[in-house]
């Protein structure tokens, strides 16, 4: 979106490449430009996000400029397109801008040869130990090699040693053997995270990726040197060795770690999550994320997920829990003894339920329990909820949690709904909580709260349910489910829609009627579909 | 020296003294009419392996007991210890339920057959019926329900298929089996098997040339009755895999698998009776057969009971061979040329026979 | 193109299916008393034709099986006694019937082959589902998995017939072969 905004001001620029014209704008350099028709020029050092350093030579085209007769004019060919004078060295393309007139190959012979000598060089020192890599699956040497390499190596020297398996800090190893010295991190740590700790030392054959002296990469961004690494010279100490790409299955969706709502990639086998990895969206996270949220997955593997619904710890069964659990909450909210306890991180489809359980008994205190933490000025953000915005939207966002609070004391409260939160951290201890006739929990993992509840229902992790949730800025992004929820457990919007009268839920029998009737009956939603909001998400206007 | 009735006398006087004699002599020649009969089921299956792969010039099971004659009791475990898997698509009850429909009725219907004339007194019968033959008639034609229900309950395409080719062969066959059988009581004038086979004492019915053809029609529908080669086409493997018991396995197999040895043995054991004489001799048995042997005096048997019981036996595993030869020489009909057979070959000749055996018999009055 | 193959058309003898069936049993007896004859003169086997013997007695006596046999999946060791397997989990990948599980780890560190860095914390064939196709010692890139010569393997559970990483390694024993690609890593 920002792009085409620039594209609207900057003067456009006219060229061919491969003899396909083409205008793009003032100031896009050539792998851009090729990118818009669909060609692919290979590169290892260049990354839209960081500054062009030119040292890989993997992007090498030929490229001629218009032949200009003394008057300036353009000499043309007899069939009318003009004489081009092609430059006699290959250039890089991502350190080339486009100006007009300009004629570019990207597959001709020269550039094929280029390409192939490029590959052979770098694998000189390669230790080709592809079958213990990481990256191997998804790394750009194993894929140029087959595209633009020679397929065979005439070197027949002894390699260069480097130091392999070196901690560049307690997220990130390095393989210094691996490295192809794109330079790709170093920018990052200087540009992105403004933490310059990487430099390359012992320069010329034996060249060395390292942290200076008393440094290490540490910074809470370290994860994505290895996102960028084109090869797998910088690997996660902790995706190390866990899986082979290859094995995972990908689905879009987005960190539930703080209200920035980075866009992320979920990559999970057999119903196991192994790593996310930042999804690029320029509105929200540019194509990175922190560290934090990034390891932040271990709790939907976690052995003790809840599976089977738990009537005083006990299990029990659903034909029991839904009516049993219904009927509790009927009876205190008649009474005017319910209380509901929202969650942050719930997704707004989800909290959308909740409210229409609320908005049944008027009488019922309502409020989601908040979060706050450290911030820094490039992705995380204070708010360690994913989804206040949308709780805001739908009103349920009411500070109204120290009253509830009272409210059990006093003995008024007499019944607690609790959706996914450990009130023990809410400040509601134990001793609280026991003074309840009834407590329903809809929760994935056992916590303090979930022992003393008199029914627990297990609901599913956000990589296993489809939701929205509205981060810091109200844009709503939407998440998809990676596998299907584990065990006996149900989609939380199935369970919460169950809590409901007969006659109100019988209207919802989809997850996506949940959703239709959100946007319907929220004037701020207007006009968005599950669809349109796709997988960069919509802006919202809030006025929050 | 005791006398006959006194042997008799002796032995009722002995039950009676319990005060449950025809219960209990009817309830022992159950038990020994059916443990010998899941005997000998078992052991013609070892004598089909064992014949069919000479037939191969192969060898057969030989590795249990001596020459594999314990290969029966080993397939018995087998059977029982196997994993019972139910498929999840079957319908539970009727899958269950069908074996046993299928063997129940291949049981029952040997309880009206004479294995013998008497012993200790006692008729080696189970049941002497006056309407023998209408009895075996109507239990054997519920033995179908065993395998269609099996075909059903299989919900699954070619046991489904299997379950229908077997009910319409069995209808077609049985016509032609009752018919063929009309002549039989003509000439006897009775539907009770014992007097069926009293009334061969002098010349066993077979010798008759329409009970000759009578016989061949009988011998060759109970081929299709008894599911068997040439006319295994409820099973065929190549076509169905194995029809209607594709889905099945352990002891639910096993029981699909006896019924239909015991149909085979209760079809010999009809043919014999029938028109090979039942228990009969074809020979004068020497008189010192006729008294009792002093040794066994408190049991007081006489050993022609035994030489009856053995010829009839001997007859009937006859008959067995005839079923397991003809399985291995001959190969499956078409299923056109099963149907043509039954309905246009042998039920014009089976009622033709019925008015030729008329003809012959108001000329020779 | 349709081929109309014409049947024969029988006489009326024929028909009758006596005389087919006179033939048959004909075939049949004479196998039939021919291996009887064999068995009970101590030859022991049915027919013996121009190839040689039909049956062979199977436990005591087996097949020779050819060099190209594919037998059981086993992992091998190196002439140094090391394993050869990095756990790069291809076979895992390309093996049709989805038989194999294997679970990387990092070699710990103390040990001496620890700079290959990577092998299998568990690698477990199910030999119920392996059909013996031979496509993981096809795509092993560190010729660590042969299929060997092994074909019979009874078990009294479904457990004991997914071979772990111990029984595959006994299984497939060292291997004799020059390649020492990790050893000055």
């Amino acid at each position: 979106m920002i792009a085409d905004a620039k594209s609207t001001s900057t003067p456009m620029v006219n060229l061919t490449i491969n003899d396909r014209p083409l205008s793009v704008p003032q100031g896009t350099n050539l792998i851009e430009a090729a990118a818009k028709l669909g060609i692919h020029v290979p590169h290892y050092c260049y990354h839209p996000k960081l500054t062009v350093v030119g040292n890989c030579r993997m992007c090498l085209i030929e490229m001629g400029t218009p032949q200009i007769e003394p008057d300036k004019k353009s000499v043309l060919k007899p069939d009318g397109p003009p004489e081009i004078t092609w430059m006699p060295r290959p250039q890089i393309a991502c350190a080339t801008l486009v100006s007009e007139g300009m004629a570019v190959r990207t597959h001709s012979k020269m550039v094929e040869e280029c390409r192939k000598g490029v590959m052979e060089f770098l694998l000189i020192n390669h230790p080709l130990d592809c079958p213990i890599c990481d990256q191997a699956g998804e790394c750009r040497l194993q894929e140029y090699s087959v595209d633009y390499g020679t397929g065979g190596s005439r070197f027949v020297e002894r390699k260069v040693k480097r130091p392999k398996k070196v901690e560049l800090g307690p997220r990130v190893t390095l393989d210094d053997e691996r490295c192809i010295l794109c330079s790709r991190c170093v920018r990052f740590c200087q540009e992105v995270a403004k933490d310059d700790v990487l430099g390359f030392t012992d320069r010329g054959g034996h060249t060395t990726l390292g942290c200076y002296p008393g440094k290490k990469l540490e910074n809470n961004y370290s994860l994505n040197t290895v996102d960028i690494c084109p090869v797998g010279a910088l690997t996660s100490s902790d995706f190390r060795f866990q899986m082979r790409v290859w094995f995972l299955k990908e689905a879009r969706s987005v960190c539930t770690s703080c209200a920035t709502g980075c866009n992320i990639t979920v990559g999970s086998r057999e119903g196991v999550v192994y790593r996310y990895t930042p999804r690029q969206n320029d509105a929200v996270n540019s194509t990175w994320m922190c560290d934090a949220g990034r390891l932040n997955y271990a709790w939907i593997n976690d052995p003790r997920r809840l599976t089977r619904p738990l009537k005083n710890g006990q299990s029990a069964e659903w034909s029991d829990a839904l009516p049993d659990a219904r009927h509790l909450l009927r009876e205190a909210g008649m009474k005017g003894q319910l209380a509901i306890v929202a969650s942050g991180r719930a997704s707004t489809e989800e909290l959308f339920l909740v409210r229409q359980m609320a908005a049944l008994f008027p009488a019922a205190a309502v409020d989601i329990v908040g979060r706050t933490g450290g911030h820094d000025q490039i992705l995380v953000s204070a708010d360690k909820n994913p989804n206040t915005s949308g709780a805001k939207l739908l009103g349920l966002a009411t500070g109204k949690l120290a009253e509830i609070k009272k409210g059990i004391e006093s003995g008024r409260i007499k019944t607690l709904f609790v959706q996914g939160e450990n009130l023990e951290k809410a400040g509601f201890e134990a001793g609280l909580l026991a003074k309840l006739d009834a407590l329903v929990v809809l929760d994935i993992l056992p916590s303090p709260t979930t022992q003393m509840a008199t029914w627990v229902l297990p609901g599913a992790a956000h990589v296993e349910k489809n939701g929205t949730f509205i981060n810091g800025r109200g844009r709503l992004q939407r998440f998809l489910p990676s596998f299907s929820v584990k065990g006996h457990a149900h989609e939380d919007w199935y369970i919460l829609k169950e809590l409901l009268p007969e006659a109100e839920h019988t209207q919802y029998h989809s997850f996506h009627s949940v959703f239709e009737a959100m946007v319907r009956e929220t004037p701020a939603l207007a006009g968005v579909a599950w669809e349109g909001v796709g997988d960069q998400g919509t802006p919202l206007d809030l006025k929050l | 020296m005791m006398t006959e009735p006194m042997i008799a006398g002796l032995w009722t006087d002995t039950v009676s003294f319990f005060g449950v004699h025809a219960v209990a002599v009817v309830l022992l020649k159950i038990a020994v009419v059916l443990f010998a009969l899941l005997g000998l089921v078992s052991y013609t299956v070892l004598a089909e392996r064992r014949i069919s792969a000479f037939i191969q010039d192969r060898l057969g099971p030989n590795r249990v007991g001596w020459f594999g004659l314990l290969q029966p009791v080993a397939d018995s475990f087998k059977f029982l210890l196997k994993e019972n898997v139910m498929p999840a698509h079957v319908n539970r009850i009727y899958y269950v339920l069908a074996p046993c429909i299928a063997l129940a009725p291949a049981l029952l219907t040997f309880i009206v057959i004479p294995f013998g004339n008497t012993l200790a007194g006692e008729p080696m019968v189970i049941a002497n019926l006056n309407v023998g033959v209408l009895w075996m008639f109507s239990i054997a034609s519920l033995g179908v329900y065993g395998i269609v229900l099996g075909g059903w309950a299989s919900n699954s395409k070619y046991p489904f298929l299997g379950g229908i080719r077997s009910s319409a062969q069995m209808i077609s066959y049985e016509i032609s089996m009752g018919l063929s059988l009309i002549p039989v009581f003509m000439h006897v004038g009775s539907l009770n098997l014992t007097e069926i086979v009293n009334a061969q004492s002098h010349r066993w019915l077979f010798l008759h040339p329409n009970l000759f053809l009578a016989f061949l029609i009988f011998m060759i529908s109970s081929f299709a009755e008894t599911n068997r080669l040439p006319f295994d086409l409820p099973e065929s493997e190549q076509e169905l895999v194995g029809g209607y018991h594709t889905e099945y396995g352990s002891m639910k197999f096993a029981l699909f698998f006896l019924a239909e040895y015991a149909n085979m043995i209760t079809a010999s054991a009809l043919m014999v009776t029938l028109f090979f004489g039942g228990w009969q001799v074809p020979f004068a048995l020497p008189e010192s057969l006729s008294h009792p042997v002093t040794w066994l005096a408190p049991f007081v048997f006489q050993p022609v009971g035994f030489v009856y019981i053995l010829s009839f036996f001997l007859k009937m595993l006859l008959f067995l061979g005839v079923f397991i030869w003809i399985r291995w020489t001959l190969p499956r009909f078409r299923y056109d040329q099963l149907m043509n057979l039954g309905w246009k070959v042998f039920l014009p000749m089976a009622l033709a026979n019925v008015f030729v055996m008329g003809i012959w018999m108001a000329l020779s009055v | 193109m349709t081929i109309k193959i014409e049947r024969p058309v029988l006489k009326w003898h024929e028909n009758l299916y006596f005389p087919a069936i006179w033939g048959g049993i004909k075939v049949t007896s004479r196998h039939f008393w021919k291996t009887v004859g064999n068995w009970i003169s101590g030859k022991k086997y049915g027919m013996i034709t121009s190839t040689g013997r039909v049956t062979m007695e199977y436990p005591e006596e087996k097949w020779a099986v050819p060099n190209e046999y594919r037998g059981a999946p086993t992992l091998v060791k190196d002439p140094d006694g090391r394993i050869k397997c990095v756990a790069c989990q291809l076979c895992e990948f390309v093996c049709p019937p989805r038989a194999i599980t294997i679970t990387p780890e990092p070699i710990p560190g103390q040990l001496p082959n620890a700079t290959v860095e990577k092998w299998p914390k568990e690698f477990e064939i199910d030999m119920l589902r392996c059909i013996y196709c031979g496509l993981c010692e096809e795509v092993c890139p560190e010729e660590a998995i042969f299929l060997l010569k092994d074909y019979s393997f009874v078990g009294e559970s479904r457990e004991e017939l997914v071979h772990n990483k111990e029984r595959l390694l006994e299984l497939g024993g060292m291997r004799q072969d020059k390649i020492y690609k990790w050893k000055n890593k």
